[in-house]
């Protein structure tokens, strides 16, 4: 009995100073960011390898996501002769929700893991120990592009994921299966609020996915053991831990932005 | 292949020793690395600090360069206390070391010419032609200014050291600390870094301090040599004078004989009653 509540209490104290030393890992981070206005070719370079080289998968999964939902919206409002709502139903789910969450599972998957495995490796290999010995402090140099550059990518790619999925829908819905379409961008246009749905849903709930999605990607990476192992698990971690954390705070954000709470 | 250099006397050199460490100790978990250890690295000097596997000399070298904290004891480069200093104070005292690790350490998504202009780029305003021209000067000096346009996944390990090599003495620092600079080099590659360091050392007035355990090469450009084991120094003093020396733990390092007082067994039980046992592991 003890023992188990000693093994219990020092989990808990372990995942408690895990989650303070993230903190400190962010502060840091965030210290760093004003690195930037003197050298912002660093975070151009990364808003191209965590933005652009991320778009193939988002434009792609965009489409079908899109069309996915065409597809089931008709088939459930066509009973009620209310298929002129198809462009709000699937537009309001992209935007709501699927385009930010999808986005960040995607990018958690693509990007995420990506940032995790290199900076895994650049610790194994000694790289970041070698700029520190070069009196180059590695945060603003490697770390605060990284993560300004994914936090800003993440809104940019949720809006395409977003747009695309929109076009997807109205191919499926309007082309394929005979919707009207003025009555499609119509409805779409009355029903869908700039503020409420497009600011709260794209811009603000994909932002905060961005935040969650860079720093546990980055931080897994900063932490890794430095052998091959402790960067094939820490890429995992960053994967599982990345995905719960947007699927929970997808629902906190819901209920404050949308929910009656 | 190399051009000839006369030994020049350290600028700015004087009696006081360049690294000083005093009764160093350092535990990592409840793990004793160094008890007690004393060392002093003279200036212009090339330096061996070798020891069997294990015995610490990376986390030495670490200490030496403010990366970790020692648990008692003092370590000075130059007079400054190194795990006193602040930050920022610590920044600057790098810039005045080149650290050569094991791996090279060369950043992977730059080629070779731009490894080696990172610390001008970053430390320096110099203009973009005179970061060429001291890049290619220091690659010239390592023999590749030809690979400057290859990537570091190009290079030969021996290629990615002298790379390395030439990023370490880019800033032209006061000293050079070498992580077990010969470890996996192919014979050639080797002569190749043993004669780099001495010629670099003489030739730009350098403080070299050699993290190894290959006996031979080390002791081959070493002017002093320490050997550590169990956390203190063990001996001191020329290569030539260890190799004559009369203990017989010295004696079979510095001759690689496989038995003597460093046990070829890891601590374990009696073997008999291992085998008897009836224990899974």
């Amino acid at each position: 009995m003890i023992a188990a509540l000693k093994g219990l209490g020092g989990f808990l104290l372990n995942k408690l100073a895990r989650l303070g030393r993230a903190n400190l890992f962010l502060f840091s981070v965030l210290g760093a960011l004003t690195f930037l206005f003197k050298r912002p070719g660093l975070l151009i370079r990364q808003l191209y390898t965590v933005g652009v080289l991320s778009l193939p998968i988002i434009l792609v999964s965009g489409l079908f996501v899109g069309m996915v939902l065409g597809l089931q919206g008709y088939a459930n409002l066509v009973d009620f002769g209310a298929t002129s709502s198809l462009g709000t139903v699937v537009a309001l789910s992209l935007i709501r929700e699927l385009g930010p969450v999808l986005t960040a599972l995607l990018y958690a998957g693509r990007a995420g893991s990506a940032l995790t495995a290199e900076i895994g490796l650049m610790k194994a290999t000694e790289q970041l120990a070698s700029m520190q010995m070069m009196a180059v402090d590695p945060f603003p140099r490697v770390l605060a592009p990284r993560f300004l550059a994914g936090c800003l990518a993440a809104p940019l790619l949720t809006g395409i994921f977003t747009a695309v999925g929109i076009l997807g829908g109205y191919f499926v819905a309007v082309v394929q299966l005979g919707v009207d379409g003025g009555a499609f961008w119509a409805q779409m246009q009355a029903k869908v609020l700039f503020f409420e749905d497009i600011v709260n849903g794209v811009i603000i709930k994909s932002f905060v996915f961005g935040w969650l999605a860079n720093w546990i990607a980055l931080f897994e990476g900063y932490e890794a053991s430095p052998t091959s192992e402790g960067v094939s698990l820490a890429t995992t971690r960053t994967v599982v831990v990345t995905s719960l954390a947007v699927l929970s705070w997808d629902f906190l954000l819901t209920a404050l932005m949308f929910g009656a709470w | 292949m190399f051009p000839h250099s006369p030994r020049l006397k350290t600028v700015g050199s004087d009696d006081a020793p360049l690294i000083l460490v005093r009764d160093l100790s350092f535990h990592r978990d409840d793990r004793m690395i160094f008890n007690n250890l004393n060392l002093d690295i003279r200036r212009g000097q090339v330096t061996a600090i070798m020891g069997p596997s294990g015995t610490g000399k990376t986390t030495l070298l670490r200490l030496i360069g403010g990366q970790i904290r020692p648990t008692t004891g003092r370590i000075e480069v130059d007079g400054q206390c190194v795990h006193e200093l602040s930050r920022q104070d610590l920044y600057r005292l790098r810039q005045r070391m080149g650290v050569l690790f094991q791996s090279g350490a060369l950043f992977t998504d730059l080629n070779v010419f731009e490894n080696v202009a990172f610390p001008l780029r970053e430390h320096t305003r110099l203009s973009e032609r005179l970061i060429r021209t001291l890049a290619l000067m220091k690659l010239e000096a390592v023999g590749l200014r030809g690979a400057r346009d290859l990537m570091p996944a190009q290079l030969s390990g021996g290629m990615a050291r002298r790379v390395a090599l030439a990023r370490a003495i880019a800033l032209d620092p006061m000293m050079i600390l070498y992580d077990e600079p010969f470890a996996g080099q192919d014979p050639i590659s080797m002569g190749v870094l043993v004669k780099l360091i001495r010629t670099l050392n003489d030739a730009l007035g350098l403080t070299s301090v050699i993290i190894s355990h290959d006996v031979k090469e080390t002791a081959a450009i070493a002017d002093d040599l320490y050997l550590i084991s169990e956390g203190r120094v063990v001996e001191h003093g020329t290569p030539e004078a260890l190799h004559h020396s009369s203990s017989p733990w010295v004696d079979q390092f510095m001759h690689a004989r496989p038995d003597g007082p460093m046990s070829f067994h890891y601590a374990a039980r009696p073997y008999v009653d291992d085998l008897l046992s009836r224990d899974s592991g």
